[in-house]
């Protein structure tokens, strides 16, 4: 059996996240290619139906990822952002959805080092967990 | 100055008791118009109706068993914007709880507004009310609260209230501006009149009705009802969360969903004007369903129905109150009130919130706090 590499679905804030995920690039920090981003305005940009088609699409992880509360670009998406993944984990664990699948973290625009070692630990803990239960084959 | 007041009733004929109460009421209470539950004449159907002449208010059935629809969005259109008058509505608990929580959310007023309610005894579903008229069109509501009350908490003949009804531990309307009380009470020959807020006492002042004490057997027999309830809530609960606790299990609970976004319709809470899922988001085209039909080997059409279900909860978990409406509107019968009731119980219990309790509560979604939920951030230690 070949080896689980899975996927997660990173969502990350242009002004802080992303922005560390480009110093991380441009400071040659590596970290494991199974996170794919996509660049938000804001953490408090991602409905909760993206998250959630994600998880069913068969993503094995996603991760959401803004700037330190108070740091916010638009002043509060973050603390936004926080009511709603607390809200989608209470509903997705009802499903069977293990709490590592769905992270929530505050990462600066000058912490390429701290990105990298996040996306690392996040990658150590979905294989560690296993693929996820809707990599079945139908589209439901 | 009353705050409890009684109202006659003979041989407990409690619908002329009612209809009596709702005739005052547009007589003396400076009321424009009344919505109640009303008997449609061409047949024994139940359903809200906006009433301004008196002489109609012979056929409101409050007590009916039928429960068409969640009158919280009626109430929310008729006061949305100033009708002209003040309207008094008559409404189950479950109803004014979820027009509280449409206020909160900006479709609807209580300016113009009085609410009246009455202890519910419950309802069938949609089409257990509909076989069961039809075999007692004659006094069908009198046979129904007349085995209710004697019974305490069953239902008439065969048929069982609706598990919204078996489950709600809200059988009070606490949220009323004038409640009228039936559990516990001597129904034979009085009900009782509570005013609960400043409104309703001005109101039930201007109706002069001779001044009673709530009867000592009141709050026993609306707390063992209670106790009762919150027993099948329980056991309902987590029923439904052992079969619905997987992916797998969830799209088998859901599987005979066609996606005809019913339950959104008759949902109280569902306060979205356009629902996402009928915009061209979702309006895929051929080549997409094609694209997923490769990737996956096979596509079920309608398809999104888990993603339609959890968004839901997402969207109304934290408003929903219970009242089973979404049971009623599925046309294959999926237990959804149960479903959506355990994940509100989780959501709501998660924020510290209960749909509809008040109106100075702020919905979960709608406010923030700088330092909460640190729980939730971080890959945990």
């Amino acid at each position: 059996m070949s080896k689980f590499e899975p996927t997660i679905v990173a969502f990350f804030c242009n002004w802080c996240t992303y922005t560390a995920a480009d110093l991380a690039g441009t400071s040659r920090l590596s970290y494991p290619p199974n996170i794919k981003i996509i660049r938000m305005m804001c953490s408090g940009m991602v409905d909760p139906k993206y998250v959630i088609k994600a998880l069913l699409e068969g993503a094995d992880g996603v991760i959401v990822s803004g700037c330190n509360p108070g740091d916010c670009h638009y002043i509060n998406g973050n603390y936004k952002a926080r009511r709603r993944i607390k809200l989608l984990k209470e509903i997705l664990s009802r499903f069977g959805f293990e709490p590592e699948r769905l992270r929530l973290t505050w990462i600066a625009a000058s912490d390429g080092v701290l990105l990298a070692e996040i996306m690392q630990k996040m990658v150590e803990q979905i294989k560690a967990l296993g693929p996820s239960q809707a990599k079945m084959k139908m589209v439901i | 100055m009353t705050t409890t007041a009684q109202m006659k009733v003979k041989d407990q004929d409690l619908l002329t008791a009612l209809r009596d109460f709702a005739g005052k009421l547009l007589d003396k209470g400076d009321i424009g118009a009344i919505l109640a539950p009303w008997c449609l004449p061409m047949k024994n159907m139940v359903m809200p109706t906006l009433l301004t002449d008196p002489d109609q208010l012979i056929n409101i059935d409050p007590l009916s068993p039928a429960f068409p629809m969640n009158s919280a969005k009626v109430v929310s259109r008729l006061t949305r914007k100033p009708s002209g008058s003040k309207i008094a509505a008559l409404l189950r608990p479950c109803e004014i709880r979820a027009f509280r929580e449409l206020v909160k959310l900006k479709q609807g007023t209580v300016e113009d507004l009085v609410i009246i309610g009455i202890d519910c005894l419950g309802a069938f579903s949609n089409r257990d009310y509909i076989n069961w008229a039809e075999k007692n069109v004659e006094a069908a509501t009198e046979k129904f609260y007349t085995r209710v009350l004697a019974a305490k908490n069953t239902a008439a003949d065969d048929v069982a209230l609706a598990a919204a009804c078996q489950s709600c531990e809200f059988p009070v309307a606490e949220g009323a501006d004038i409640s009228i009380g039936l559990f516990g009470v001597d129904t034979t020959s009085m009900l009782l009149l509570e005013a609960r807020t400043d409104q309703g006492q001005t109101l039930l002042d201007k109706l002069a009705y001779p001044e009673a004490e709530a009867p000592a057997s009141r709050t026993k027999a609306v707390k063992e009802l209670v106790a009762e309830r919150i027993a099948a809530r329980d056991i309902m609960l987590t029923e439904t969360r052992k079969a619905t606790n997987s992916l797998e299990k969830l799209t088998g609970y859901l599987a005979s969903c066609v996606n005809c976004y019913n339950c959104r319709v008759a949902c109280p809470v569902c306060y979205c004007r356009e629902c996402v899922f009928v915009t061209d988001v979702f309006d895929h085209d051929a080549i997409t369903y094609m694209r997923w039909a490769e990737k996956k080997g096979a596509v079920k059409m309608p398809t999104d129905t888990v993603l339609y279900h959890i968004t839901r909860m997402v969207h109304m978990s934290t408003a929903c109150v219970g009242c089973g409406q979404c049971s009623n509107a599925c046309p294959n019968d999926i237990p959804l009130l149960e479903l959506f009731r355990s994940a509100a119980q989780g959501t709501q219990s998660a924020f510290g919130y209960e749909a509809g309790r008040s109106l100075d509560e702020k919905p979960p979604m709608s406010e923030f706090r700088e330092e909460e939920f640190e729980d939730v951030v971080g890959l945990g230690s």
